[in-house]
């Protein structure tokens, strides 16, 4: 069984001028053990999926229809008060900033101890020690005397690694990461990838890692999640998904990535910018911007349909054309 | 662009909120009758020719003996109470706006020189705004009104009444404002689009006026307005101390001092009705002022 | 392209230092000294006709300072920048020379007077330099940058924020290109936007430098960004640049242990499940930058002559190092 099933999930905010669609039938599951990545540009929908997840959804946005579910259980429909002990215990939270996560006002330590103390069921001097070790594992040096220090006596990369060992501490199944190193210089950036790689490995933590970094996605996860307008456009095996792209999207963005292997004269475009929520065209959200459009592409939406290795939301890889 | 404005965001909270639609129609009511003052005002209190003291001290319409011709009664001299309200908001208002208009320029000026310049102009000017900051803007309207009328000869006294009260109330306001343009402007001079007209050797007058100018507008603009409903309570309450405007030309807060003095021998509309109006008025502009101010801040959205 | 090409843009042991002490008074009460970052220590490099170079280096490196000292918008405070073969400043207080160098900048978002209309901001340089008189003509001119970098001549009426970031960004090329440079200024024009943007506004940044034959300081933390752009390249750390030249020759080899712990660290699309040993350590602080060679204490080459003395640049093929271990044969 699947530790998370997405289905057919659908999120909207209602606004004035009508309900904007942010989220139109978004399926995919995460296995336990796996690092799953979600990548797109901005407005894609990637953050909010992790959002929605757990259940910090901005108000006026709404879970309209479909399901998440975490370990065969629906948790979509939780109140706040029933969700508060699935987030942290169940499914832990990384954010982009780490100083929107950590009290500026408590010792990193202390905040270790009450995270641990809510979920689990620790004597003070056990989670005490803990926090210590924790802080040890993420990689902060001389962690037993840090761990009375403050956010704001650390560097952006030590924060982050405080944010990591926050999320993990009270062991949960399912790690949500949301942009975790896009604030940091590379050489950090590689730090804290390879960290969270190392440990949620060996603590066998699932992962659902949103960037819009490509290399980090291809550095790090096992499957990927091609998100385009509030769909996923193509999902499967990174190797694949990155290598042999099924969806006209996917290949585009592959190909405008500049890479350090080899320089080319120009670099592959594609024309046009994502569509806004308001305005996303009938049948396939990338028609205006797909080269190779045939007549469906402009009536029928396509679901994810079996290309290759990978699903791909495209009517060119599902027998459309036939 | 009317339908554009009609259908925008802030159009739309406008028309939620209660609060700000009901004071929008009390000040634009308040501001039409005084500006229509000379054609809607039953009488002409100013004119000594249609004075009677035969009709002095008549209480209003309602009361027994009220008289139809004054809907509000009279005074001791027997000017119409209605209309003496409708030409005094007038007044008021025209000293409130040209004292508030002289702070905004003042204020404005300074906030952005010493934002721009920074350093020690900046330094200098914002410790100026401190010190002044520390004294009740009222003491400091009252100072400057007592120093200026002593200064100025006898004769010309009578002929700049209003721009010595003006004056007096612009300078004790101008504080606010310079601080506020001053700390929109250190953020902005900072922005990129600053950096690009500086490479390209725009002078430092011209990027304040044409590119920094616009951007801090909108804040300063907000207090201006709850800035606006201070500056009637300062002309009344100089006024109402007697170092105001001259019974010749009263304004609300002289009607009201005067008023004051009839009030125990029982005539209190005299005082009631004008107190009430101001009192309106800028109650009015003040919670419209802190509708706008809430409604322009995207933080508070 | 002749064989000497004619150097547009250079820096000579050019220098920048801020002074970031607290208040005079403070700095009594608390017995500190004064504070002095030195952003940019002693940058040499030049440019040469129609080609780019590239800054590339880590958050505090001091590569936008530099970026900001080659248009002066900051006077270095030692050594000098030269345009077109005169001092900078002396350059930039002739108009004609003037109008030869533009910047574009990293935030489309900040770069472009909200207050605005597009038109006005792409017709600024030209009413600035009084390139064209007459608003017929003035209006004509933008219409048609409008049009060269991907935009309608009718977008010019419109104000910054009916556009994407992408758009943004083309609006503000058109504005570089409206006073004719031969000369701009790249900040990490496209670190603020999607990747699918940028490889757009890539494209056409060096289409227009093949059409009017561009001199490009290109500003950027992305090393494949800076692959993909330059024909020189120079990697900064802590406000020094410790490795530069021809760009090919760098990335086949870089020689420097920072480029190379910069190329190994980035994660890259071709590099699908690989495993690695990350470099520790952070940029140290600026304000007190390690004695010796500044990057030894993340450097494992590093010995005790890295720690006190200060490495020159050494010239290896084309490329200049200022490392040690280097010049010793100690990197392998």
């Amino acid at each position: 069984m699947a530790l998370l099933d997405v289905i057919d999930l659908v999120v909207e905010f209602p606004t004035r001028r009508g309900t904007l669609r942010a989220l139109d039938g978004i399926s995919f599951s995460i296995e336990p053990g796996e690092i799953l990545g979600v990548v797109g540009e901005s407005g894609a929908g990637k953050s909010l999926t992790g959002s929605a997840i757990i259940g910090l959804l901005e108000p006026p946005g709404r879970v309209a229809s479909g399901q998440i579910q975490f370990e065969g259980s629906r948790i979509d429909r939780l109140s706040p008060a029933q969700m508060r002990p699935i987030r942290g215990r169940q499914i832990g939270a990384i954010f982009q900033d780490p100083l929107t996560t950590l009290d500026p006002l408590m010792s990193v330590g202390r905040q270790l101890v009450e995270t641990m103390q809510t979920h689990l069921k620790l004597s003070d001097r056990d989670a005490r020690a803990r926090a210590v070790q924790w802080l040890e594992e993420v990689g902060i040096p001389a962690a037993a005397e840090r761990v009375e220090a403050y956010p704001h006596q650390f560097s952006g990369g030590m924060r982050q690694r405080v944010v990591i060992a926050l999320a993990l501490c009270a062991e949960p199944k399912l790690v949500i990461a949301d942009e975790p190193t896009t604030a940091l210089d590379v050489s950090i950036q590689s730090q804290i990838i390879s960290l969270l790689k190392r440990l949620t490995e060996s603590h066998g933590t699932s992962v659902m890692l949103v960037t819009h970094d490509m290399g980090v996605i291809a550095e790090t996860c096992d499957r990927v999640a091609v998100m385009y307008a509030g769909r996923i456009a193509e999902i499967g095996p990174v190797a694949d998904v990155v290598r042999t792209p099924s969806h006209p999207y996917t290949e585009g963005l592959m190909g405008s990535i500049p890479s350090l292997e080899a320089r080319v004269e120009r670099l592959r475009q594609i024309d046009g910018a994502m569509p806004r929520l308001g305005a996303i065209p009938q049948g396939c959200a990338f028609n205006p911007r797909c080269g190779r459009t045939i007549a469906r592409c402009f009536t029928h939406r396509p679901d994810l349909m079996p290309a290759g290795a990978t699903q791909a939301a495209c009517w060119l890889v599902g027998g459309g054309a036939a | 662009m009317l339908r554009r404005f009609l259908d925008s965001d802030f159009a739309y909270a406008f028309r939620r909120s209660p609060v700000a639609v009901i004071s929008t129609l009390v000040v634009v009511v308040v501001v039409l009758a005084a500006l229509l003052a000379p054609y809607l005002a039953p009488h002409n209190p100013f004119d000594l020719a249609s004075l009677d003291l035969m009709d002095s001290l008549k209480p209003p319409v309602f009361s027994a003996d009220g008289d139809s011709a004054f809907p509000l009664g009279t005074d001791d001299q027997g000017r119409d109470v209605l209309s003496t309200i409708m030409y005094g908001t007038r007044i008021s208002l025209e000293v409130a706006v040209l004292a508030i208009g002289f702070s905004l320029v003042v204020g404005i000026s300074i906030g952005l020189l010493a934002g721009y310049a920074g350093g020690a102009v900046d330094a200098v000017l914002m410790r100026i705004v401190d010190v002044q900051l520390t004294f009740p803007a009222i003491l400091i309207a009252l100072l400057v009104d007592g120093v200026v009328r002593a200064l100025l000869p006898r004769e010309m006294q009578e002929a700049l009444e209003i721009d010595v009260i003006v004056f007096a109330i612009g300078i004790s306001r101008w504080p606010q404002f310079a601080r506020t343009v001053r700390g929109s402007t250190l953020i902005e001079r900072g922005r990129d689009y600053v950096m690009a007209a500086r490479v390209i050797g725009i002078s430092s007058a011209r990027i304040m006026i044409s590119h920094i100018l616009p951007n801090v507008l909108g804040p300063v603009l907000v207090i201006a307005t709850l800035n606006l409903g201070l500056a009637i309570l300062d002309e009344a309450t100089l006024s109402f101390l007697g170092v105001g405007l001259p019974p010749t030309e009263p304004s609300l807060g002289t009607l009201i001092r005067i008023g004051n003095n009839f009030l125990f021998s029982g005539e209190w509309w005299i005082t009631i009705f004008p107190g009430l109006t101001l009192a309106a008025m800028v109650l009015s502009i003040n919670l419209l002022g802190d509708w706008l101010r809430d409604a322009l801040n995207p933080r508070l959205r | 392209m002749s064989q000497q090409p004619r150097i547009v843009f250079e820096a000579i042991e050019a220098s920048r230092s801020f002074d970031v002490s607290k208040g005079p008074l403070q700095r009594v009460l608390s017995g500190e000294g004064r504070r002095i970052l030195r952003a940019v220590d002693s940058v040499s490099f030049g440019i040469s006709h129609a080609s780019t170079l590239s800054l590339v280096g880590e958050s505090g490196c001091g590569k936008s300072t530099m970026a900001r000292l080659a248009v002066g918008l900051y006077r270095p405070t030692g050594g000098e920048v030269r345009f077109e073969g005169q001092n900078l400043s002396a350059a930039r207080a002739q108009p004609a020379l003037r109008r030869k160098m533009n910047m574009i900048f990293q935030d489309p978002y900040a770069s472009l007077n909200p207050r605005w209309r597009v038109r006005d901001i792409v017709a600024e340089p030209i009413r600035a330099f009084k390139l064209l008189q007459g608003p017929k003509d003035i209006n004509d001119r933008v219409g048609q940058l409008l049009t060269q970098v991907g935009l309608s001549a009718k977008d010019g009426e419109k104000f910054p924020h009916e556009f994407s970031g992408g758009q943004r960004q083309r609006i503000s090329i058109a504005r570089a290109l409206s006073s004719e440079p031969e000369f701009l200024v790249c900040d990490e024009p496209t670190s603020a936007l999607d990747v699918s943007v940028q490889a757009q506004i890539l494209n056409l940044m060096r289409d227009l430098q093949n059409r009017y034959g561009l001199t490009y300081l290109f500003i950027s933390h992305n090393l494949a960004v800076v692959r993909h752009m330059s024909d020189r390249l120079g990697v900064m750390y802590l406000g020094r640049i410790v490795e530069q030249g021809p760009a090919e020759a760098i990335f086949r080899t870089p020689r420097h242990p920072y480029t190379r712990l910069l190329l190994e660290a980035i994660p890259d699309i071709s590099s699908v499940g690989r495993r690695r040993t990350p470099v520790g350590g952070e940029v140290p602080s600026p304000i007190a930058p390690p004695p010796g060679c500044t990057f030894h204490p993340r450097c494992s080459l590093a010995n005790e002559r890295c720690r006190t003395e200060k490495p020159e640049h050494t010239r290896n093929d084309d490329v200049l190092v200022a490392c040690h271990a280097v010049q010793e044969g100690r990197a392998v």
